[in-house]
């Protein structure tokens, strides 16, 4: 057992080991997105209050989703790095950083969208999108101090500390920001209808989570793949790499 | 098929332009959280290789003298 | 000579730091003048009419806590960390948490606790009701004792930035609003005359969070930022 997370120390076998986990999970990935997709704009029926535009709850809660279980993927590897000084957990975190603000802004933006046809605003000052705002701060405060420090190990370190802070406040703001919400909140309808969601609706809503999940794996992987390489740029294996994959 | 015609789908009853934006703007994003760290890798990898090149053939022709 | 406890050494560092803080009368005046200014700019900004004032003022005077918190937060390590006192610190035998804790009530005792002292009168320019003000009084007190110890961590972990400037707020201030909305919320409570009990229990329990929490993450942020 020991012997594997030796093995996860490696930079070359986690390299190899990746290569050939993306080799078939890019792909799926990518079909699950398309079938996904396909499903919730062609296959399902109009939403009865909100017609066509709930068809965007297939990207919206998925990315949403997805960008809050990133950030604890990424504190956690933070926090993998600063008890065991893992480095390859150090990888982990800096590589799932930018996945997450990327997912947090889909997650933002389609809510806008989705908002306007739906209550007649771009922006409504609602629970969840608030909450989504303020972890799209976080993840940005994490990638801006990363990029403050000079010394790199410092760095990871630091921003280590920083997600672990953050992860112990995202359940206190979001309930923070719900309860604020509730206070003011017009008897209007909840943002993602019932919690009672017919099943042809729900199936499409699941695969596209999955999917989500799968991207983000896919992403974190090959970030990490590029961060590996730049880091282990001089040693042996990533010369012989380059050898024999970077000519021409 | 939910929708009769190609029109309709584009339209949505109104809402086909908050739908498709929203629907584009997400590919078009997932597309580039895909394809940065591809090059990324491949980049480096080219310019590594480019980079040893250069040494070995300088090492193995030494200048005059 | 017998090291001090740690208990003794951390009421020494308190009373150092505030020593330190009375021999620059100036430092501890700005953020108050801040805080003046700023109100001032609500009227201009806002319109003089009273009503709305009113309406607005406990969200206001939070907000310009909040905001005169974060401005004197990046200094709290800084000047220590120039002269070579933290890494001092670090080696000391005393843990870290206790230290750690001194700085921090320095800090509050010198901008948090004076500013909710304060608060009365900008209340009154804003036209707050008199009913409320016993509750801003108290939310602040609670409010800033958090927001110091929040300020502490993105102090730790930029004091050894050379640009940090505007790094620190980007960190703390997503931290900070859970503190903005509850405390606003105790002020607000009591202008329309519903109990203020919770609000300032909510505050007091993430002041008991924050302090049994953040010296670890400050004291780790110091560690991280002077091995750099």
């Amino acid at each position: 057992m020991w012997s594997f997370f030796h093995k996860l120390g490696s930079p070359p076998w986690l390299y190899g080991i990746s290569g050939s986990i993306l080799r078939w999970l890019l792909p799926l990935t990518l079909l699950a997105l398309a079938t996904g997709l396909v499903w919730g704009v062609l296959f399902t029926a109009p939403d009865f209050r909100q017609g066509n535009s709930y068809r965007i709850i297939y990207i919206h809660v998925p990315a949403a989703v997805v960008a809050l279980a990133g950030y604890y993927v990424m504190a956690l590897a933070g926090a993998v790095n600063l008890i065991w000084k893992m480095k390859m957990a150090d990888v982990a975190m800096k590589a799932a950083a930018p996945i997450g603000a990327a997912l947090t802004f889909i997650a933002l933006l389609t809510g806008a969208i989705w908002g306007k046809p739906t209550w007649g605003t771009w922006w409504v000052w609602d629970a969840r999108i608030t909450s989504m705002l303020i972890l799209l701060f976080l993840y940005l405060g994490v990638v801006a101090l990363y990029e403050a420090f000079d010394n790199k190990e410092a760095a990871g370190k630091a921003c280590a500390v920083l997600s672990l802070v953050g992860m112990v406040n995202i359940p206190i703001i979001y309930k923070s920001v719900d309860w604020w919400y509730s206070l003011h909140q017009p008897a209007s309808i909840k943002f993602t209808g019932e919690s009672t969601i017919d099943p042809s609706m729900l199936y499409p809503l699941l695969l596209m989570i999955g999917a989500f999940y799968a991207l983000f794996t896919c992403c974190l992987l090959m970030n990490m793949r590029a961060e590996l390489l730049q880091r282990e740029s001089r040693t042996n294996w990533v010369r012989k790499l380059a050898q024999s994959e970077g000519g021409g | 098929m939910y929708f009769q015609s190609l029109n309709d789908l584009l339209y949505m009853d109104g809402h086909g332009a908050f739908v498709w934006t929203a629907y584009i703007i997400t590919i078009a994003v997932i597309a580039v959280i895909l394809v940065v760290p591809l090059r990324r890798q491949r980049g480096f990898l080219r310019q590594l290789a480019g980079e040893l090149r250069r040494q070995q053939g300088a090492a193995s022709s030494p200048g005059d003298n | 000579m017998t090291a001090p406890g740690p208990f003794a050494f951390g009421l020494r560092l308190l009373r150092r730091q505030l020593l330190l803080a009375v021999r620059r009368p100036i430092e501890i005046g700005n953020p108050l003048l801040f805080f003046a200014m700023v109100v001032a700019l609500f009227p201009l900004g806002l319109g003089p009419a009273p009503g709305q004032l009113a309406t607005f003022a406990p969200g206001i005077l939070w907000i310009i806590a909040l905001l005169s918190n974060l401005l004197t937060s990046d200094a709290v390590f800084r000047s220590d960390f120039d002269d070579g006192s933290l890494e001092q610190l670090l080696l000391s035998p005393q843990p870290l948490y206790l230290s750690v804790l001194a700085y921090i009530a320095a800090h509050w005792l010198i901008t948090g606790l004076l500013l909710a002292l304060v608060s009365p009168l900008f209340a009154l320019m804003l036209n707050l009701p008199g009913a409320a003000i016993g509750s801003l009084v108290a939310s602040l007190l609670l409010g800033t004792a958090v927001l110091s110890l929040l300020g502490g961590i993105g102090a730790a972990l930029t004091v050894g930035l050379k640009r940090g400037g505007m790094l620190i707020s980007l960190l703390i201030l997503p931290l900070y609003m859970p503190v903005l909305i509850f405390g606003s919320a105790a002020v607000k409570a009591a202008v329309t005359g519903a109990p203020v009990g919770p609000y300032l229990a909510l505050l007091g329990a993430m002041l008991s969070l924050a302090i049994a929490l953040a010296p670890m993450a400050i004291a780790a942020g110091l560690r991280i930022s002077i091995d750099a």
